[in-house]
């Protein structure tokens, strides 16, 4: 399989969303390579004082993710099937362009995911040719190792799968697609950042980074989160979703679905466990903020059907992406730095 | 125009009114959201204290709640229609200068507080020299506090005097003074009718207009390469190119390059992206360069302009600021990392240390210490390009790192035009 071009990068939208790509006739390896070294080069305007921002953004996780190539051994994408993660792989493949993208996308499942999102990583998969890793949590649930938790939440149950396929795998640099405007832990997050044997962060131990040189240096055994979209807001991100014309799964945008209340949100009714007796399903006009497991991950009343509409809904939201959606996040004021202490996400 | 991304750094003790100041332009530029104000309500709250303590937005470790100080610098973002705002905060209290360095490293402006009472305090000069020291060319100092002095105007002239002198001698020449109160909002976001007096622009006017960035053409072309890019598939048989963000000056289709260190010559004779080639790029861009020439050009290696490259040095005076517990003395071995390439370096000799208030170099001193900055000279196990700091920022930063423990021991800023190429 070839590497992916602009017209069959399936992270790509194709339709309804008008395009916002390049002509084709710019962006295929064909032309590309069929341009001989003394032919004019298209016009272009002269150097400007400054990037655009999102144009900065791209470079700026660009520079990190070939950093990582260059420095290990054994990558790896941490893949869901979420906006972050999308943005993530479409970041990839034009880090390497022409070439194809050089480590795997590694999945932790839940068994709780939403079917579309499922549908469309492996769609995703297929048609980039790269290899996927998939982490089944009931797979340690069936072994013994994992107890399902009372209120049916599998969340909290990813980070041993996760641990134990980094380590089986020998994979010594994962990428991930946390944002420090997300959560006040990973506001101190740094872009290399080092886990031990029992990939436990340690934010008192953290290195210093300094100017775009990035100190990936580990022990045997040790392995180093990477977080390329560190310096993206959610805003940015769907800006950049827009520009670029990618797809993403359907759930992200304005849908029917039964659903009940707990805890404040609106959950999707299904196999995992919800609802309760006490507790009535009804359908809502809803689209999701964030892609998680389905026990605890919210939806959002919402009528945003394109990512326009999207964009302006969150320019407008007075709640955060995780408040609104996320109820492990709720759990304390430090629920998410305990999480990341013990090696999650 | 395009909407552009503005890197600063924040540096002053909480006593400043800086996490008021922080939160303030959060709050105002509706990129704090309504659950996280309400989180630190409700912790304020718990905590007994009367209002919302916005220094719990920025303090985002169990250890600094419980502790109440922050340990670590923390990354905000707040836009407004013309900019997106990256802002390293560092915190003032432990490992002052360590976070103060690292957040300055990646800034183009800082913001320096100071209380209208107690005026340009030791603090102040400290953070004014080591803004001047990494390479940065905007200061905003925001006089904070005027409430506190009746909003007189001479006060705020006889700070801005003081500060402005003395950022000049350390070659920072764009400073702007705003008076203001972080508390009550004046100056910050909206026009205070309390100082009649200032006719110049609130805080987050000058964030938003401030010119900063420089013509990228006047700059050396630099571009290390950190990945090459062989496909390798019946498309791209032939195929090599080198990956790389450039991270000084500008590069064009037919611009004549170096390869350094080894000093290999050759024309760029393709820019390429992932959306098609380019004419030329400019410093920031991630790009793929193709060269007429088949050289063995790998990681490591940096891509210079033929006209301006940089000279290959065995020997590095350089300043550096020590990060980690362990002190640096003469006769140790690490490892520098400068842009792509990472090669062996012995500490030859500790030169001085500099009084961190002043810059003034101190000589005779065994070590540094955490936390110290100090000139030393290096030998480098091979040769190695790199650029004097102050004058390409990008390729005149190292690292040093020690080897046995892959701890990031100090930052290091290169002068070699100082120390002659053997």
């Amino acid at each position: 399989m070839t590497a992916p071009t602009a017209a069959t990068d399936p992270t790509r939208q194709t339709d309804p969303t008008p395009q916002t790509d390049p002509t084709p006739e710019a962006t295929t390896v064909t032309t590309l390579t069929r341009r001989a070294a003394t032919d004019p080069v298209p016009a272009a305007p002269h150097p400007t004082l400054r990037l655009d921002h999102l144009s900065a953004l791209e470079s700026e996780a660009i520079h990190i993710m070939r950093e990582v190539v260059g420095e290990f051994e054994r990558p790896a994408l941490l893949f869901s099937g979420g906006k972050d993660s999308v943005v993530m792989l479409h970041l990839a493949i034009k880090a390497f362009h022409p070439a194809r993208v050089p480590f795997p996308l590694l999945h932790v499942d839940t068994g709780h995911n939403f079917p579309e999102v499922l549908a469309y990583r492996d769609a995703v998969v297929a048609r980039t040719g790269t290899r996927l890793v998939v982490a089944h949590v009931q797979h340690w649930i069936d072994r013994g190792v994992l107890r399902e938790r009372p209120d049916g939440t599998r969340n909290p149950l990813q980070t041993v799968p996760l641990l134990d396929t980094i380590a089986e795998h020998r994979f010594d640099a994962v990428f991930g697609g946390g944002r420090r405007d997300e959560e006040k832990a990973r506001a101190k997050e740094r872009i290399f950042s080092l886990r031990d044997a029992f990939g436990q962060w340690d934010p008192r131990r953290q290195r210093p980074e300094l100017w775009d040189l990035y100190n990936g240096r580990h022990a045997p055994g040790e392995h180093v989160r990477v977080f390329p979209l560190s310096n993206w807001t959610e805003a940015d991100v769907w800006r950049y979703v827009e520009r670029e014309g990618i797809a993403l799964p359907s759930i992200y945008f304005a849908h029917e679905r039964v659903v009940f209340r707990r805890g404040g949100m609106w959950l999707t009714a299904g196999g995992w466990g919800g609802p309760r007796p006490d507790e009535p399903s009804q359908v809502r006009r809803i689209r999701y903020r964030t892609v998680g497991d389905m026990s605890c991950t919210g939806a959002v009343e919402s009528s945003a059907s394109t990512v326009a509409e999207v964009i302006a809904e969150v320019a407008a939201s007075r709640l955060t992406e995780r408040g609104a959606t996320r109820a492990d996040d709720r759990l304390s004021e430090a629920a998410m730095e305990d999480r990341k202490r013990e090696g999650y996400f | 125009m395009a909407h552009e991304l503005l890197r600063l750094a924040t540096a002053g003790s909480v006593d400043d009114g800086k996490s008021t100041l922080v939160g303030r332009l959060l709050h105002d530029t509706r990129s704090i959201l309504s659950d996280t104000l309400e989180a630190i309500e409700r912790a304020s709250r718990d905590r007994g204290l009367a209002g919302p303590d916005l220094a719990l937005l920025t303090d985002g470790l169990r250890a600094e709640r419980e502790q109440g100080i922050t340990i670590d610098v923390a990354y905000r973002y707040f836009a407004t229609p013309n900019r997106s705002f990256i802002l390293a905060d560092t915190p003032g209290h432990v490992q002052y200068t360590r976070n103060m360095v690292t957040g300055a490293s990646t800034a183009e402006l800082a913001l320096i507080l100071v209380d209208a009472r107690n005026g340009v305090v030791e603090q102040t000069r400290r953070h004014a020299a080591i803004s001047a020291l990494l390479g940065i060319r905007h200061i905003a100092l925001v006089v904070n506090k005027m409430d506190l002095v009746d909003f007189a105007a001479d006060v705020f002239a006889r700070i801005r005097e003081q500060f402005t002198a003395y950022a000049r001698a350390h070659g920072v020449e764009d400073v702007v003074a705003i008076p203001i109160s972080a508390l009550d909002g004046d100056n910050v976001v909206t026009r205070s009718a309390r100082t009649p007096w200032y006719p110049g622009p609130t805080l987050l006017e000058h964030l938003e207009a401030v010119p900063v960035g420089s013509d990228p053409a006047s700059q050396p072309l630099r571009l290390p390469v950190q990945v090459v890019i062989r496909p390798q598939d019946e498309a791209h048989r032939d195929y090599r190119g080198y990956a790389g963000r450039v991270a000084a000056g500008v590069v064009h289709v037919g611009d004549e390059v170096v390869v350094a260190p080894g000093g290999l010559r050759s024309t760029v004779v393709a820019i390429d992206t992932y959306d098609g080639p380019l004419a030329w790029a400019q410093a920031g861009q991630s790009v793929t360069l193709r060269l007429a020439d088949d050289l063995d050009v790998s990681r490591g290696d940096l891509i210079a302009g033929a006209v301006d490259p940089p000279s290959p040095v065995r020997e590095v005076a350089a300043t550096v600021t020590v990060l980690a517990e362990q002190p640096l003395v003469a006769g140790q071995r690490l490892l520098l990392r400068a842009g792509t390439r990472t090669v062996r370096a012995l500490v030859e000799a500790i030169a001085s240390r500099l009084d961190v208030d002043t810059l003034a170099a101190q000589p005779d001193v065994a070590q540094l210490a955490l936390n110290d900055i100090g000139h030393v000279r290096l030998r480098l196990a091979e040769p190695l390009a790199l650029d004097a700091y102050d004058r390409v920022r990008s390729t005149g930063a190292f690292l040093l790192v020690d080897d046995q423990t892959g701890a990031t021991v100090a930052a290091g800023l290169a002068h070699p035009a100082e120390v002659p190429v053997r």
